[in-house]
């Protein structure tokens, strides 16, 4: 290595679009799996709500498999193993739409749902039933009591886990390397090989999560202030 | 189907268990375990003065180390552990192996993390604990060790353990840099096999689950003996809750 250069790769037009097109990736996945994962996280908690009996069972199996098993092997076994078992015409349509990052998207969505949903969950266990109670009381129904009383102040509360999870998705993605999706790290470890300056590219692709990140941090922050209620008081 | 999974394990259970150990090096299911146990050993001290340093008084000490933990924390495992097995071996001019280099940065990564949670259960004591000690005529270190930390550290353990099953998950991305673990074992089934991948790696998730699942019950039922325990022969449910004993690790 001949010494410190950062020019040698951001001076050069192929390893930046290199870059850009991992970060796109990575954002891809990431926002793809953050809905996927937020949408399942709430069909979970109206599950284990609902007065079904199978519900609370079923929702209370998904969390504890998904929070047990490390998500690189939930990866592993959806991209090599349920991949390979579905049918035939599945398989090519897949294998000709980029099938490492639906199954990056699928299988980091549904692993961080159980992350999500016991987040919601646990906000809401924080409003207290006597909320409910005086909201129907007040001639609400259920669902409008739901809508208007009880889920903004659930979602207040289970914000900072949310945040947390949020950003830990978001570095999660690099995970998908293993299975070959081409995001942040791919592009990173394949712009190591081409150049070998391995110092300069790490440190670019290191700035540029903790970038990201401190991004989605202090997006969280913003949003956890604007949803405090005493912020008008104070200010 | 259940018959395919049984003649796999039945065929390799050994090299999933301890890898291809008395002809090779230790791999399988123990080293994955000593590798978490190691680490969380090693990263229990580190922790401790991770937090005493971000606690400090002087900014030589606390701005170093808080920037580490912020970066540790915004920035993916993978890519810590690409800088390990890129920089261990340039450091120490040696042939590291892969499990050395996988340990040192799970050394760092959990430390990062478990010294948040040694903050915040310091924190937590309040301070009159410190002045008290102060005020009875210990030194600020010997507060810390005789009094402080003892308590803290007390509270501490249900997230040790958590902190340890995410250890645990985190030695699985030791795959990336080839460390011979249950899940490099599982792939070298997978390799051998070649037919059957859904079946090895369904085995490989019912081992993980099994394993962590139990460690985390092991958890909360410790973190409800500590929360009973603290609430005093009084019981009252409004008193000393466990707010910083909650788990602060990362998921993964």
């Amino acid at each position: 290595m001949n010494g410190f250069d950062l020019s040698a790769i951001l001076g050069r037009a192929d390893y930046v679009s290199m870059l850009v097109h991992g970060i796109e990736m990575t954002f891809v996945i990431y926002s793809g799996s953050w809905l996927l994962a937020m949408t399942l996280a709430i069909l979970l908690l109206a599950l284990r709500m609902s007065p079904l009996r199978f519900g609370e069972p079923v929702v209370k199996a998904y969390v504890s498999y998904h929070r047990n098993v490390p998500t690189l092997v939930q990866l592993m076994l959806w991209y090599f193993g349920i991949f390979t078992l579905l049918p035939d015409g599945l398989t090519s349509w897949l294998a000709a739409h980029n099938a490492e990052t639906i199954f990056a998207v699928i299988g980091l969505g549904l692993c961080q749902a159980a992350y999500f949903s016991e987040d919601l969950r646990s906000g809401l266990r924080s409003v207290s039933p006597g909320q409910m109670e005086a909201a129907k009381a007040l001639g609400h129904s259920y669902l409008s009591a739901m809508r208007y009383i009880i889920m903004p102040q659930g979602v207040r509360n289970g914000l900072p886990p949310l945040i947390n999870h949020s950003v830990s998705l978001f570095k999660n993605s690099s995970l998908a390397i293993v299975i070959g999706a081409p995001e942040l790290t791919h592009a990173v470890k394949e712009i190591e090989n081409l150049s070998f300056r391995t110092f300069e590219i790490y440190l670019i692709g290191t700035v540029l999560y903790l970038f990201f990140s401190l991004l989605i941090m202090s997006g969280g922050a913003y949003l956890s202030m604007r949803a405090d209620p005493t912020r008008s008081a104070r200010a | 189907m259940i018959g395919d999974i049984i003649t796999i394990i039945n065929d390799y259970w050994l090299l999933l268990l301890i890898g291809q150990y008395p002809n090779g090096p230790l791999g399988g299911l123990a080293n994955t375990l000593i590798l978490s146990a190691l680490s969380i050993a090693l990263a229990f001290p580190v922790s401790i003065l991770f937090a005493l340093a971000r606690l400090s008084k002087w900014p030589l000490l606390r701005w170093p180390v808080t920037v580490l933990v912020y970066v540790t924390r915004g920035v993916p495992l993978l890519m810590l552990i690409l800088w390990s097995y890129f920089l261990v071996p340039l450091l120490t001019g040696a042939d590291v192996p892969s499990f050395v280099t996988m340990l040192t940065t799970l050394v760092i990564y959990q430390g990062a993390f478990l010294s948040e949670v040694v903050r915040a259960g310091i924190v937590a004591l309040g301070e009159g604990q410190m002045d008290a000690a102060r005020a009875l005529g210990h030194s600020y270190l010997s507060a810390m060790r005789f009094i402080i930390l003892p308590q803290a550290l007390y509270n501490m353990i249900p997230s040790m353990i958590s902190t340890f099953v995410a250890t645990i998950k985190d030695t699985t991305l030791g795959y990336v840099i080839n460390v011979p673990d249950l899940t490099f074992a599982a792939s070298q089934v997978n390799n051998q096999l070649l037919t059957q991948p859904f079946q090895v790696f369904l085995i490989l998730a019912v081992v993980y689950y099994a394993i962590c699942w139990s460690l985390t019950y092991l958890a909360n039922a410790v973190e409800r003996r500590i929360s009973r325990r603290r609430a005093g022969p009084a019981n009252d449910p409004a008193s000393p809750s466990l707010a910083q004993a909650k788990i602060v690790s990362e998921q993964l």
